[in-house]
């Protein structure tokens, strides 16, 4: 399927006079599932809010499911599920009643049996009349991917879903997304986590309420013709301000115990490097994702800086 | 045709869900819940045994301008009722007068001098009685059992060649002034009146909180992401609240009737649809509140701000006619100045429908007003 699930251009949010979403295009072909990247406050949440119709757009255009967003979005929110980043699920209604209200309100035939099978697929049958306020934040983001899946939308925005989720659940939950997209659903997902980004086939990732990069993992690290030097020696402990004083250093960043260090000119970061510590030694390594996204949002934070 | 009416039943059954799901939000609010069906409860008692009981003892000051045993035995019987405590003795007006507006005395007795020699001659001297009618209530019995008190007190005295003054009428002209409440509202005016203002004060306040909530909470989001129209939203959080105001509304008729004794001598169909109204007229400003109400707190807040000119210049605190005519304009706006002439008018005095079909066309201008304000400013998005 080619069709464009999520089609939109220049989509524009102010707030007041701050702009929190510069104009974004997202073409989100029918069927895949693609991760949205960003720092905190990058317009994240206010963009998928937008492609669902909760938020007016200030400029811009686009459809959704075949719908346009600013006149159509009763349409678009019968055929999509929305998980928001807050849990926002009733907290003094139990667990069974939050998803009977949720398919009276979509009309969902035998609500009786679509409950039962959703809370048995859950593995919260036995504790259906616990209040969902009561549950753990992990059992809240499932109960809110049940609920928001139950009326078997044709499109998924999922906002954070995994936040605070323990891996083994985080996992389970990127399963699940795997596997209703085999079965034709659209997903997009926004996340801070990287293992969770490489699982996309594609990524957006916005700064400052401006698209920065797109594409699959591979390109975006490709694209970002970044070098970068590794090593586990104690001794680079002493040596990061240092590194990080260097203008061929772009950044310097611990992944666990080891201190990656990544710049745009491979010669010169290579001179840095040695003169400031040359008693250890460095091995090349191919940057992962995580230092592309450390350099992007450096980058985007200078150019905010410069435009001020 | 069947597209329309299919697509109606879809609105009904959204509805109820909305309903549904409120009612059990509710009941597992015991705080609200409780609040619900106890304030009613205890303004019920603290107004209505305030103005029910028959209150003793109530401070009183004497000006007595001549002293005799008439005197002082008509003194004495009014202590002996217990009604009055007579605690100051007082020979100048003004002092009376400062005690009176201050509250320290609730009456003040003037006999003024010459009192025996008029007595005695049949003359029908003037006794004046001067009560702090503020709370009515308070001092009615006092002053309705004075001139009984008084009576028999001479009765006593003037045995023997005077007896045949104390067979007419009175042998004493009692004067009672009123003070600062003329009108001097009775306990009828105001358990009926009470059932209007309890019902103002929970509805607009519960179905303000109810939606700003939802807000608070986050939980609006995700209504809007899902297919409810404002209109279902809006009569759906409302119905659940109708029910709880037929409840209180039993409680207090029957309080009215049970325990306090109030008169009904109107029709109950008139009264229960005036109610009906009254509620929905409530609850649809409530809802409007919430539109407005960023949080619990400013709907509590909004509440508040119409709750007091509700109280106040409805007529339920001071009668209504007393009132600068400014203040009779923005009363006649409140819901509740309607509702009270309805329900007075219906359980005290047996008003037909044709009597208060203007008050009932006020209520109803109220909703379309409120309503349609309700539903324009009813946001589909979260901006
Ligand atoms: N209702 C609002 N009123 C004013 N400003 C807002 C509002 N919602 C968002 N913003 C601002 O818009 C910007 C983008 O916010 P948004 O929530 O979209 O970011 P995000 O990418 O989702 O961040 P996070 O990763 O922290 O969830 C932020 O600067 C935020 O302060
Ligand atoms: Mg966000």
């Amino acid at each position: 399927m080619s069709e464009l699930a999520v089609d939109v251009h220049g989509l524009v949010k102010r707030f007041g006079n701050k702009i929190a979403v510069n104009g974004v295009d997202i073409q989100l072909p029918s069927g895949q599932v693609w991760g949205f990247l960003g720092p905190n406050g990058s317009g994240k949440t206010t963009t998928i809010r937008m492609i669902c119709g909760l938020l007016n757009i200030d400029a811009g255009e686009g459809q959704c499911l075949g719908y346009d967003i600013s006149r159509h979005a009763r349409d678009i929110r019968r055929l999509t599920g929305y998980m928001t980043q807050k849990f926002s699920f009733w907290n003094e209604l139990s667990i069974r009643e939050n998803l009977d209200f949720v398919a009276r309100l979509y009309q969902l035939p035998q609500r009786r049996q679509r409950v039962d099978n959703t809370l048995e697929k859950l593995g919260l049958s036995q504790r259906q009349k616990q209040l969902a306020g009561e549950l753990s934040g992990g059992w809240k983001q499932r109960l809110a991917l049940a609920a928001v899946t139950m009326h078997q939308p044709k499109l998924l925005l999922l906002d954070e879903p995994t936040a605070g989720v323990d891996p083994q659940a985080r996992r389970d939950f990127w399963d699940e997304i795997h596997h209703l997209s085999r079965a034709g659903l659209t997903v997009l997902v926004s996340t801070h986590y990287m293992d969770e980004a490489e699982r996309c086939d594609r990524i957006v990732y916005l700064a400052h309420g401006n698209l920065i990069t797109q594409g699959t993992v591979a390109q975006i690290i490709a694209d970002a013709k970044l070098f970068t030097y590794k090593a586990h020696d104690d001794g680079v402990r002493f040596a990061i301000e240092k590194l990080k004083a260097q203008p061929a250093v772009a950044h310097a960043a611990y992944f666990g115990a080891a201190l990656h260090v990544s710049g745009y000119e491979q010669a010169a970061l290579l001179a840095a490097i040695q003169t400031v510590t040359s008693n250890i030694s460095w091995q090349q390594v191919d940057p992962s994702l995580e230092d592309v996204f450390i350099a992007l949002m450096n980058k985007a934070g200078n150019d905010q800086r410069a435009y001020q | 045709m069947s597209s329309v009416s299919a697509s109606f039943m879809a609105s009904v059954a959204r509805l109820l869900a909305i309903a549904n799901k409120e009612l059990i939000q509710m009941r597992r609010d015991r705080m609200t819940f409780a609040m619900m069906l106890g304030v009613p409860l205890m303004q019920l008692m603290l107004f209505g045994y305030a103005i029910n009981t028959d209150p003793k003892h109530l401070p009183t000051a004497v000006i007595t301008e001549e002293q005799s045993p008439v005197v002082r035995s008509i003194l004495s019987a009014l202590e002996h009722s217990d009604y009055y405590q007579l605690r100051y003795s007082l020979t100048d007006h003004a002092e009376g007068e400062r005690l009176l507006a201050e509250g320290k005395v609730s009456f003040v007795v003037t006999i003024p001098s010459g009192f025996t020699h008029q007595l005695i001659k049949g003359e029908r001297p003037q006794l004046l009685i001067e009560a702090d009618a503020s709370d009515p209530s308070a001092s009615s019995n006092a002053v309705n059992r004075a001139q009984t008190m008084i009576d028999s007190a001479l009765r006593h005295e003037l045995k023997g060649g005077l007896a045949e003054l104390s067979a007419q009428a009175s042998p004493v002209e009692l004067i009672v002034h009123r003070r600062y409440n003329p009108e001097g509202l009775t306990q009828y005016n105001i358990v009926p009146g009470l059932l209007g203002v309890i019902i103002t004060m929970t509805m607009v306040m519960i179905t303000g909180m109810a939606m700003t909530r939802e807000v608070e909470q986050g939980t609006l989001e995700n209504l809007l992401a899902m297919p409810a129209k404002p209109l279902e939203v809006m009569i759906g959080k409302i119905c659940p609240y109708i029910a709880v105001g037929a409840v209180q509304t039993c409680i207090i008729l029957l309080a009215a009737h049970y325990l306090f004794a109030v008169p009904f001598i109107g029709s109950m169909t008139l009264l229960i649809s005036a109610v009906a109204l009254f509620i929905v007229a409530n609850l649809a400003l409530g809802f409007t509140f919430s539109t407005i109400a960023k949080s619990q707190m400013q709907a509590m807040q909004l509440t508040f701000f119409f709750f007091l000119p509700s109280l106040l210049l409805s007529g339920f605190m001071f009668p209504f006619r007393g009132m600068p005519v400014w203040a009779q304009y923005l009363g006649e706006v409140l819901p509740l100045t309607h509702f009270l002439r309805i329900v007075r008018g219906v359980m005290l005095k047996g008003a037909q429908l044709n009597t208060v079909k203007f008050e009932l066309l006020a209520i109803t201008a109220f909703i379309l007003v409120v309503g349609l304000v309700a539903v324009s400013r009813y946001k589909r998005t979260l901006d």
